[in-house]
């Protein structure tokens, strides 16, 4: 693993603490990845003029130029077929997906091509390629842009997926993922884009596959990723101020998960909560809870339970508060676990 | 009735468009005829009968072709069908679980492989054993792919020759972002610029990613020779069940130059490759050729042609054998003679010795060989994985089991 990006002017400014959203965030960590390794390039649709739909990439053209960030024709498997070829000539490619649900049409290319270079080089051939997505629901919007794709990518060998929840693990994970020889999907909580956070850009950060603990507790424990993750702190606050105590882990990393964290969490709480927004079956959420019943037999006091969305297409908009996991229903699998 | 020409020929503004997606028995005919012809605008400098055809636009690319260099490229082409009846061989004894024969487009990817230069990358299909002998990668290297003991050993950076890809049309896009690379590296615009060269057949060119790399080719002026080899058919479909005009036509709906090559003429083929690099090197890119030719094999050795393709067919092309005009050329100028056709066979037959020597002899991959190069960084999750495998088949070990 590569050192993680650290500030390089060392001025006092660029040590201070500020206040940045998440989408800020990410866009300086960009900037920062950028100019660190001139063989980073950003590209993707209206990445470029616009800074993407979600101005992620706001002013990076600008200030890279159109060879270092271009908007792309519109075509998703071109993005990433290209992208594979750039990474083999020796750049570092940072593709952005414009929503979750347009990345099926790139999905041949990154299962058939991103995925197995590597492996049927037998390492000759290196991918340092990032795949960002924005996903998940809960902002109104019409079909094909609130979806939860992540345990497709999981599934596939040869990639390594992460998930940022918070604008000061967004600010490094992607400048850690940009320096990963590995392909990666980083997948971004486009609700929780505005959501904002102390960014000391002078910090240690932790590594890229770990998980963190948030929140101790001893009740039971929560485990989630993503945009769920904001949903699940106040889940433990709201459990809080009726005397019980959840323990909060953050996945952040999916493929490989780092459940150490997760496994020591569930020894000492005996009860285990997964929380995510992707539809149940064949999920990252029935995965982790495969693994935990193998390492933690003896010590659950009943079975893993899953909150998850409903394994149906995504609904219309007006019918997403009913899909999406929120406190009420977090905590009645809490209520149904503890009570088991 | 439409004629003919309307349905396989709807050419704009010369005559009705096409009338009917699906041909008449006529028709049918009709285009089996304008399909081994090749149409008017097919380059052809060497003609069947071994004849050299004077042709002012592509002459100067061949003009420096000795009688030296055309006995290079008849062995070229001898040794690659030598190579490829060898293994085709290999896989009926049991020794290649599968072969992907080129019998018959010999001359299509010498030409193409000997124009390429030492800095141009080349991105095959599965079918690319010519242009893999011309860059350099010893056939023994392409039998693991088919004996199922690896994806392939050649290093593709050393020898800028990519692997094979299997999955229809994904090299062209990945071919597209290599030589957008090179662009944006600033290694196009003089005589010693770089080019890539990506190669497919007449069935890829109905897949997104060849569309889309014509798309990303084009708006960013890459250096990439698109090399279709339309060897007539995609396992049983031909090539009227993909387009209804002539394949290298699609280029001007892209905005760049589309040639059709006489596929079994090794000097044209050389010569429009030459060419055609030569415009992407110095920033003209990209380009399309359409090698015309036949896969006179079967699609793999899986595969049945009698099901779907008449005989006759077969023998109308066999009398353009690629190789076989090389020779009569060559004799009739008395460029070679019986002692050089000689060694040139005898070298086949040995290199054929050697690569059945090395088949024969190739050792399984150890087990654990699937749990390496996953990830570049590795995963603690996948070596726990591979750990507890690895104890469990040692377990067996010694044992009665």
């Amino acid at each position: 693993m590569a050192t993680p990006v650290m500030n390089q002017a060392g001025d006092e400014a660029a040590s201070a603490t500020r206040t940045v959203t998440l989408g800020k965030s990410l866009n300086l960590g960009l900037r920062a990845a950028m100019e660190a390794d001139p063989k980073v390039i950003v590209m993707g649709e209206d990445v470029g003029k616009l800074g993407g739909v979600f101005r992620i990439t706001d002013g990076l053209q600008k200030d890279f130029g159109e060879q270092r960030v271009l908007d792309t024709p519109l075509a998703e498997s071109g993005i990433i077929g290209t992208a594979v070829g750039l990474a083999i000539r020796g750049f570092r490619p940072v593709c952005e997906i414009q929503f979750d649900g347009f990345i099926f049409p790139a999905f041949d290319q990154i299962v058939s091509q991103v995925a197995k270079l590597h492996f049927r080089s037998q390492g000759r051939i290196r991918l340092p390629m990032v795949i960002r997505v924005p996903f998940g629901g809960g902002i109104g919007a019409v079909e094909h842009h609130s979806e939860s794709p992540e345990s497709y990518f999981a599934h596939t060998a040869g990639l390594k997926v992460v998930s940022c929840s918070n604008a000061v693990d967004a600010y490094w994970m992607i400048q850690q993922a940009i320096r990963c020889d590995d392909p990666v999907l980083f997948f971004e909580p486009k609700r929780r884009y505005y959501e904002k956070g102390e960014l000391d850009v002078g910090a240690t950060p932790d590594p890229l596959f770990s998980s963190r603990v948030l929140r101790t507790g001893t009740a039971a424990t929560l485990v989630t990723y993503g945009p769920s993750v904001k949903t699940c702190l106040e889940s433990a606050a709201a459990a809080a101020e009726e005397g019980t105590e959840l323990e909060v882990i953050d996945l952040r990393a999916l493929s490989p998960m780092d459940l150490t964290p997760v496994y020591e969490s569930v020894r000492k709480t005996g009860h285990l909560v997964v929380v995510s927004e992707a539809p149940e079956e064949a999920s990252l959420a029935s995965e982790i809870a495969a693994r935990v019943q193998q390492e933690c037999f003896y010590s659950l006091e009943a079975p893993v339970l899953r909150v998850t969305g409903f394994d149906t297409p995504y609904p219309p908009s007006k019918l997403e508060e009913h899909f999406l996991p929120d406190l009420d229903r977090v905590l009645d699998a809490v209520d149904r676990s503890l009570g088991w | 009735m439409s004629s003919p020409e309307q349905w396989t020929h709807p050419e704009p503004g010369v005559g009705p468009a096409a009338t009917a997606a699906a041909p008449t028995a006529e028709q049918v005919i009709a285009g089996l005829r304008a399909t081994s012809e090749g149409g008017p605008e097919l380059v052809q400098l060497l003609t069947p009968e071994g004849e050299r055809v004077p042709d002012s636009r592509w002459d100067p690319y061949v003009a420096d072709i000795t009688a030296e260099d055309l006995r290079g490229l008849y062995r070229d082409m001898v040794l690659t069908r030598r190579i490829d009846r060898e293994a085709n061989a290999l896989q009926r004894q049991g020794q290649l679980g599968i072969w992907v024969p080129l019998l018959g487009q010999e001359a299509a990817q010498i030409g193409a492989g000997r124009a390429l230069k030492p800095q141009d990358m080349a991105f095959p299909s599965y079918r690319e054993h010519g242009v893999a002998w011309c860059k350099g990668v010893h056939p023994t290297e392409l039998l693991g792919i088919f004996r199922g003991t690896d994806h392939g050993t050649w290093d593709p950076i050393a020898k800028r020759f990519h692997l094979y890809t299997i999955v229809i049309g994904n090299q062209v896009l990945n071919a597209a972002g290599y030589a957008m690379g090179q662009r944006f590296e600033g290694k196009v615009g003089d005589d010693d610029g770089e080019a890539t060269m990506v190669f497919f057949g007449d069935g890829a060119t109905s897949q997104g990613d060849v569309h889309e790399g014509f798309v990303w080719a084009s708006v960013y002026d890459a250096p990439l020779v698109f090399f279709c080899q339309n060897n007539q058919w995609a396992i049983s479909e031909p090539t009227e069940r993909q387009s209804r005009q002539p394949l290298y036509q699609r280029a001007r709906g892209y905005g760049f130059p589309g040639v059709r090559v006489d596929g079994n003429d090794v000097l044209a083929s050389l010569a429009v490759s030459r060419w055609a690099l030569d415009e992407c090197r110095h920033g003209n890119g990209p380009v399309l050729i359409e090698a015309y030719t036949y896969r006179m094999d079967a699609h793999t050795t899986t595969d049945d042609p009698s099901r779907y393709r008449l005989a006759d067919e077969l023998e109308a092309w066999k009398l353009k054998d690629p190789i076989e005009r090389v020779r009569v050329n060559l004799v009739r100028h008395e460029h070679a003679d019986k002692e050089f056709f000689d060694s040139v066979q005898a070298d086949a037959d040995q290199l054929a010795a050697e690569l059945r020597e090395f088949c024969v002899n190739m050792p399984d991959p150890p087990r654990d060989r699937m749990f390496s190069q996953v990830y570049e960084e590795g995963s603690d999750a996948l070596a726990a994985q591979r750990d507890a495998y690895l104890t469990y088949a040692a377990s067996f070990e010694g044992g009665e089991h």
